[in-house]
């Protein structure tokens, strides 16, 4: 029973993870085609938040609820930054604005390791995520719980947003005919960047749930960053769903991969299994009709 | 697609470049001239190149070996230098990458013109290394722990071999009574090799090996794999992950209820630099080195204080950087020893040449170029100090390719 | 006269930098800076293979390390087995494996097959994903990804598999070039001569692709694929050739690149690895003849120099190369000098 739920259950987590990630990359892949390298920085920005809103609050119990938001406004910060200073200037080269991000996210990488060192900080966890509960063999520890829980609660508040508000209503506009928008005097400028602000964002939500695994250090981003490329590859554009579907099922596949070979096979075997799904649905799982995108 | 003249164009361009090389003629028979050294002694001051990664993943390892090795090169100078010479060093970064440190000890051997060459931490940028540093005849010093297998004329090797680590951790967990092992390692050369060895000994001394997994260097999740040792539920746990993977595993580790009096850790790369960077209180658990802060000796009393001064009273002295710095005066009495900077001279007088060190005295076995050390033990204390609980008492006689060790089959899986 | 200099004046570029590097680099250059100049000939290499792809065919191929590994693990393969003997095997197998070897390491014994499979190799891998990515037309950044993820993946695969390709170690150790004692000054710059050389190959056979139909059809494919549909010809087709031609250039350098820097391993084909490539093509300007080639060799001096001046720097430097060229100069610093050393007329860059 044990070599199923241990891959169910890890995996489960893994994705949750995965999915916090590409939800920001969606986001703004999704409504602007801009394809964001440095978001993986913003989750090692995330995760650095919480290193400093421990040193702070030093009552970890607490600390670590303080740092979500904290997390959530440096990397949002960060992302409007980086749309007012660079991506703004380059409108409509969406493979440039990856190759920019890629030298923003080198820099973001090396200021990191000036500033905090190389070595990476540690990061404590909370008394109420020590321990776990024993799941068919399986000491599932609550800090997967918890990032289960956070990914649901991010996609729940996503949603929300998106479908209630009337600045959701503005963002799938712009998604589905930016010129439209515009004409019925949607300011697409400012939907681009509060965008913008959100999806980097929720990158710092995620910093705080990997900074629980393996506290801080300069290259934590780009540990995950490609994986949750691939979620937002296979999950498709401008639907949630897609995004949702696709994350559970890489992070669960990896870890069944993971448990039947070796952690590096596994890699190997996701990857291949993307490629071989986007032969069945090269545009992802879920595809918005919509003109100009990809 | 392609026109016909496209394709005599091509053909062309083969034909152009199969004439240029041919043109650039080799030289087929000759032996390759043994390069001259270029090394100039004849100042008043000696070049020594210092080559680590101060860039890249390796840079805070490799950064306390070179703060080590600048303060062994102050107080060689402070007390008269290498005979009556003044060390003047060159400094390279390695960016943690072994095609840049082949390409940076090739400029000082070849331009710089250094005497010896300090540095290296991964085994690859040694392996990197090895090759130039032969076809130069020049100098290496190595100062980390490694899986052993190598011996060669122009490095010394001032870390342990496996038979100085990874054997004594082995005879420790034997003395304590211990029947299950756990493997867990970064998916790379170090650890697998290490692994190879520990197998093969454990069989030997009739310790079972409960599981074996190994991690990317780069992936710091070990939730999965350490579900498998709660499972195999182990005696010890040994731990060859190498870098900031450590802190996933100890998490992981604790998260999932094991602990220090279930299944305790012997890692071999969790030293004084560390132990605090895990966000996670690591008491009780062990590692292997030949070297602790708490060694007590008059020169590690020294060595402290010095390097305190040097470069901060925050900063832990641990077992790379003590190599480090014993590598540097096991240089200068090499050198003294043959009253020569030249290689060939070194070697030739370097049996038996020997420097009290902080971790104790270590001589230099001149056949394989490693020096005598002694194999610790260490329990993590409160302080994120190690207290010495086992010690091999004598200096280990260096063995890289395990020859005194009847156990040991390279060829087996 | 005005058509001559056109057609042909950046064939003259090219001589001159034939002869630059060919003649006045051996003459001027100390045997280390020479071997550095190599290294950085074997980027170039590769750069122009991306010089084609992504400037003129628009597919930003961001994980080129693979095929420049592919090239470089090939010849290094062949070179270990080289200093190994006859009969002999790599030393890192009796080291870290049980000490025998696989199987497939074999046929690379033989100098004229490891030639063949350092073109056959990256063709046949380059026409299997680009066949599946393109007939599916996945394009855009999502190609780029898929590019990126294959490098992150090719080099972890690298890694974990220590007995047969040496793992994090790589391969190295190497002593003979098709039976040249590679530690012999004249024999390095005979290695050197030939990656220079074949970089000016590389460079006159893209000039002629870009003169020709295909080059033509290519750039057409990059601005308006649709239409190029339209016209009666099958865009994924062309962007397959562009990309078989990048990935066998890209293993051609890694292939001389092996005996030149004596090392292959994981950190020289990783993402990073791809990466630094983009970035002298970047630099140099995508869609120029030259620009590519200049560029990767700017970027690996610039590399070697700024780290042994500011070695914690040289990471801001990269980044900010990337910032700077891709925001101001997106045709490259090149476009600056000589306009005329391209015939493509500047367009805007084409939506993805």
């Amino acid at each position: 029973m044990d070599s199923f739920t241990t891959p169910l259950l890890a995996g489960t987590a893994t994705g949750a993870l995965l999915l916090i990630a590409a939800l920001g990359l969606a986001l703004t892949f999704g409504q602007m085609g801009v394809i964001n390298m440095a978001h993986g920085e913003f989750l090692m920005a995330g995760a650095y938040a919480t290193y400093l809103t421990q040193q702070v609050v030093t009552n970890t119990d607490v600390s670590v609820l303080v740092a979500l938001p904290v997390a959530f406004l440096v990397a949002g910060l960060l992302g409007l930054l980086l749309e007012v200073t660079v991506i703004s200037w380059m409108y409509r080269r969406p493979l440039d604005t990856l190759l920019v991000t890629v030298g923003v996210g080198l820099v973001l990488q090396q200021l990191a390791k000036d500033v905090f060192g190389a070595q990476g900080d540690p990061v404590r966890t909370p008394g109420w995520l020590e321990g776990n509960i024993d799941v068919f063999g399986y000491h599932w520890p609550y800090r997967q719980m918890f990032t289960i829980v956070l990914a649901l609660m991010a996609l729940t508040a996503l949603a929300a947003l998106l479908k209630y508000s009337s600045f959701g209503r503005q963002i799938r506009a712009t998604v589905q005919n930016r010129d439209l928008a515009e004409t019925v005097g949607i300011r697409t400028r400012t939907v681009d960047r509060i965008t913008f602000f959100v999806g980097s964002g929720l990158a710092g939500i995620g910093g705080v749930a990997v900074s629980l695994i393996s506290g801080t250090n300069p290259r934590l981003g780009t540990a995950y960053i490609i994986s949750a490329f691939l979620v937002v590859v296979a999950g498709g554009l401008g639907q949630l769903k897609g995004t949702v579907i696709a994350a559970f099922a890489v992070g669960i596949a990896t870890s069944f991969f993971a448990d039947w070979t070796s952690a590096s096979m596994a890699q190997v075997a996701t990857f291949a299994l993307v490629v071989v799904f986007l032969q069945v649905r090269p545009q992802g799982l879920f595809v918005v009709r919509s003109r100009g995108l990809a | 697609m392609f026109s016909p003249r496209t394709r005599h164009v091509i053909g062309t361009v083969v034909a152009l470049t199969a004439t240029i090389s041919l043109s650039a003629c080799g030289n087929k028979d000759g032996e390759g001239s043994a390069a001259e050294s270029c090394v100039d002694t004849s100042g008043d001051t000696i070049k020594l190149g210092f080559l680590n990664s101060t860039s890249g993943a390796m840079a805070i390892s490799e950064q306390t070996v070179r703060d080590s090795l600048t303060l062994a090169a102050e107080e060689i100078n402070a007390d008269g230098g290498i005979l009556g010479k003044e060390i003047e060093f060159v400094e390279e970064d390695g960016a943690s990458d072994p095609a840049i440190f082949a390409e940076k000890i090739d400029k000082l051997l070849t331009s710089d013109c250094v005497a010896a060459v300090f540095g290296g931490w991964t085994s690859a940028s040694r392996k990197a290394m090895l090759p130039v540093v032969e076809a130069n005849n020049g100098l290496l010093f190595y100062p980390v722990q490694y899986e052993g297998l190598e011996a060669s004329e122009n490095i010394y090797y001032t870390g342990a071999t496996t038979n100085q680590q990874i054997i004594p951790a082995m005879d420790f967990l034997a003395s304590e009574g211990v029947e299950t092992l756990f493997l867990a390692g970064s998916d790379y050369v170090f650890p697998r090799t290490a692994n190879k060895i520990i197998k093969q000994y454990a069989a030997d001394l009739g310790i079972e090996i409960v599981g074996e997994e190994y991690v990317p260097l780069d992936d710091d999740d070990w939730t999965t794999q350490v579900a498998k040792i709660v499972e195999a539920d182990p005696d010890f746990v040994f731990n060859t992950i190498n870098g900031s993977s450590n802190v996933g595993f100890i998490k992981a580790y604790y998260e999932q209820g094991l602990s220090p009096e279930t299944s305790p850790i012997i890692s071999v790369s969790i030293a004084e630099e560390e132990a605090p960077a895990m966000g996670k209180d690591v008491t009780g658990q062990y590692a292997a080195w030949n070297y602790f802060q708490s060694v007590e000796s008059p020169a590690n009393e020294v060595f402290i204080n010095a390097f305190k001064e040097r470069f901060g009273s925050d900063r832990p002295t641990s077992d790379p950087m003590e190599a480090a710095y014993t590598s540097l005066y096991l240089y200068k009495n090499l050198v003294e020893a043959a009253d020569s900077f030249a290689v060939d001279d070194i070697n030739e007088s370097a049996d038996g040449v020997s420097f009290d060190a902080p971790e104790g005295t270590v001589t230099i076995d001149g056949e394989n170029h490693h020096i005598a050390k002694t194999g610790l033990i260490g329990r993590i204390n409160s302080d994120n100090q190690f207290d010495i609980v086992w010690s091999s008492e004598e200096p280990i006689e260096p063995d890289p390719f395990l020859e005194g060790y009847d156990w040991w089959d390279p060829s087996a899986e | 006269m005005k058509s001559f200099a056109r057609s042909y004046g950046p064939l003259v570029a090219i001589a001159v930098l034939a002869v630059l590097l060919l003649v006045v680099a051996p003459a001027v250059l100390s045997p280390f800076r020479l071997n550095n100049l190599g290294k950085y000939c074997c980027w170039a290499i590769a750069a122009v293979g991306i010089g084609l792809a992504w400037g003129r065919g628009g597919m930003l191929v961001m994980g080129q390390g693979v095929f420049f590994g592919i090239g470089g693990y090939a010849m290094a393969m062949h070179l270990k087995l080289e200093a190994a003997g006859p009969e002999g095997i790599p030393d890192f197998m009796l080291l870290y494996g049980d000490g025998t070897m696989p199987g497939w390491w074999e046929p690379f014994r033989s100098g004229a097959f490891t030639l063949f499979a350092i073109v056959a190799l990256p063709a046949i891998a380059a026409a299997i994903l680009g066949y599946a990515v393109f007939k599916r037309r996945v394009k855009g950044a999502y190609f780029a990804i898929l590019t990126q993820a294959l490098a992150v993946v090719f080099a972890t695969l690298l890694i974990a598999t220590i007995q047969e390709t040496g793992g994090f170690n790589g391969l190295n150790q190497f002593t003979f070039f098709f039976g040249y004692n590679l530690y012999d000054p004249v024999n390095k710059k005979m290695v050197y001569s030939i990656a220079a050389g074949l970089l000016v190959a590389c460079l006159v056979v893209v000039w002629q692709l870009y003169r020709s139909r295909f080059g033509e059809l290519l750039v057409a494919t990059r601005d308006a694929e649709e239409r190029v549909r339209f016209l009666g010809h099958d865009p994924a087709n062309v962007k397959l050739a562009a990309f078989v031609i990048a990935a066998v250039m890209a293993s051609i350098g890694g292939a001389m690149f092996a005996p030149i820097a004596g090392i292959i391993s994981p950190s020289d084909v990783d993402a990073t690895a791809s990466i630094f490539l983009i970035a002298g093509v970047a630099l140099g300007g995508r869609a120029l003849l030259l620009g590519p080639a200049l560029g990767a060799i700017a970027v690996g001096y610039g590399r070697s120099t700024l780290s042994e001046s500011f070695p914690d720097q040289w990471t801001y430097f990269l980044g900010a190369l990337f910032i700077a060229v891709i925001l101001l100069f997106p045709a490259g610093l090149a476009s600056l000098f000589g306009k005329a050393w391209s015939r493509l007329p500047r367009r805007k860059a084409a939506p993805a």
